[in-house]
């Protein structure tokens, strides 16, 4: 049962984000993408990590992506105003997505079968644990990364401001 | 998984929603009593006595109208928005305890849909989806104002969302835990969470009228600036639908409010009628405690919709940013360290 939910759920995730690239409309892009999100929020669940589950859907789907929608529809994007690409640009994405093709390809064909990761604790997943781990060992890491967030965010706030501060 | 496990959620998931739809039915009918009675007028009195058909034959009236979808509108997204507005208003029902368990023919039910340990995560997660049946109906309308009301109503509730997610934080260092059934078993005997985080409580009933579009934050239905807002070009049931949606979201945001703070099912001499009633008949008048409670948050909604005037949009930005957040984050760290110092005395 479980094996035969993962096998759906993974391909509504490669469906989905397939979509996302191959919708004509900016805004089905990022509904599509929305919805992949969706997919990744069920397979955290299957992984049992019910806080990240419930973090990926409230950050990713419920904030960053509204604001992903809301700068798409203030650009307000349709196919009737937007300009021509011409041939050179065509073919320079060609050649970089063949270069990207090619190095995957050779990357994934270098990477042997990796052992099934064996997870000691099942229900890390679960508030508490996951909260005595951030908390106990990665405390360092955890809070220096908190500062990077927080520097990104004043450093964003300080680009609005107009005038000299 | 057995089958009358399933059979059990299905009937209570069914009971739920079908209240939930009848609440949400005479909310409307409520709402224009109460709109009557502060402005000292009838209000709707012809459908039945006391006009208590009313919401019955407004559905009728959506149901026959003609359905037009604009030509210049992206048709499958337009019928989408509606769905899902519906959809993420009726979702936030399923982790709420309804009442303590009940026992029927010596069989113990859980008056919950679900009971998962991240409850209060879950219905933060909700209420920041429901802006995306708002945006994608305003967006795929084709209009600009529909556009520029879908617009408001991302930025508001992005921006409520962060201070109402400051004040959980703060009702969750006194709780401990995430998992409303067992939120509401705490507050048991008059340890109302309000007692403990009144601020916080504030904070949250500002930041739920925000999330729910109501007045005074209706701003992306604002008619004076936008037309109809985000559905000047819905009509039929479509249009009954995102209007439906606001007073199923106002329900189910009461009932969150009464849980988390007001003791939920809990009331005073709950003990002593659980021991003179039995175990079938005392979680039905905790029930109705609970249904009381939200009737009550209910008419408070409607009560300063007729009494507020609506904000102007710079206002309604700096009391979310300047005055809520600020506000919210001195919450929280009061509350940690109160509750520091209590414990190590």
């Amino acid at each position: 049962m479980g094996t035969s939910v993962f096998y759906l759920v993974a391909f509504l995730s490669i469906f989905f984000s397939l979509m996302v690239i191959f919708a004509k409309n900016p805004v089905h892009s990022v509904l599509y993408l929305i919805v992949t999100f969706f997919t990744f929020t069920v397979h955290y669940i299957l992984l049992n990590a019910q806080f990240l589950a419930v973090v990926n859907f409230i950050v990713y789907m419920g904030a960053i992506m509204v604001l992903f929608l809301f700068v798409l529809m203030l650009l307000n994007l349709n196919k009737e105003n937007e300009p021509l690409k011409s041939g050179l640009l065509k073919v320079v994405g060609v050649v970089a997505g063949c270069c990207l093709v090619v190095t995957l390809i050779g990357s994934l064909k270098a990477t042997a079968v990796s052992d099934p990761l064996v997870l000691q604790n099942p229900n890390l997943g679960l508030v508490k644990n996951l909260g005595k781990e951030l908390f106990g060992p990665f405390m360092l890491p955890f809070e220096l990364s908190s500062i990077l967030l927080l520097t990104a965010m004043v450093g964003a706030v300080l680009l609005t401001k107009k005038e000299k501060v | 998984m057995d089958i009358t496990f399933v059979i059990e959620k299905f009937i209570l998931v069914a009971i739920i929603f079908g209240i939930s739809l009848v609440i949400a039915m005479y909310s409307t009918y409520a709402e224009r009593k109460v709109a009557a009675f502060l402005q000292d007028r009838l209000g709707p009195d012809r459908a039945g006595p006391f006009g208590i058909l009313q919401p019955l034959a407004d559905g009728l009236k959506m149901f026959m109208k003609e359905e037009i979808i604009p030509t210049h509108s992206s048709k499958w997204l337009f019928m989408v928005g509606p769905g899902l507005a519906m959809l993420t208003a009726c979702i936030g029902t399923a982790v709420i305890p309804w009442g303590s368990p009940i026992t029927i023919g010596g069989k113990i039910i859980p008056l919950q849909v679900t009971d998962i340990n991240v409850g209060v995560l879950y219905i933060f997660g909700v209420v920041s989806l429901s802006v995306y049946g708002v945006m994608i109906g305003g967006w795929a309308s084709n209009n600009k104002y529909s556009l520029l009301s879908a617009i408001r109503a991302a930025s508001q509730n992005i921006s409520y969302e962060v201070a109402m997610g400051l004040s959980i934080i703060a009702l969750l260092l006194v709780t401990n835990t995430m998992s409303l059934k067992e939120i509401v078993e705490m507050q048991h005997g008059w340890h109302w969470n309000v007692l403990y985080q009144p601020l916080g409580f504030l904070l949250f009933i500002i930041c739920a009228f925000a999330e729910t579009n109501r007045a005074p934050f209706d701003l992306p239905e604002c008619e004076t600036e936008l037309i109809g807002g985000y559905h000047t070009e819905y009509s039929s049931m479509k249009l009954g639908f995102y209007l439906f949606a606001e007073y199923i979201n106002m329900f189910v945001s009461s009932a969150v409010m009464a849980t988390l703070y007001f003791g939920g099912y809990n009331y005073p001499g709950m003990d002593w009628v659980l021991q003179i009633t039995g175990p079938t008949i005392a979680p039905l008048i905790g029930t109705a405690v609970l249904f009381l409670k939200i009737f009550t948050f209910i008419f408070f909604f409607m009560w300063v919709r007729w009494t507020i005037p609506r904000f102007r949009y710079d206002q309604l930005m700096h009391l979310g940013w300047k005055v809520l957040i600020p506000l919210a984050i001195a919450n929280v760290i009061i509350t940690g360290i109160v509750i520091a110092i209590v414990e190590k005395f």
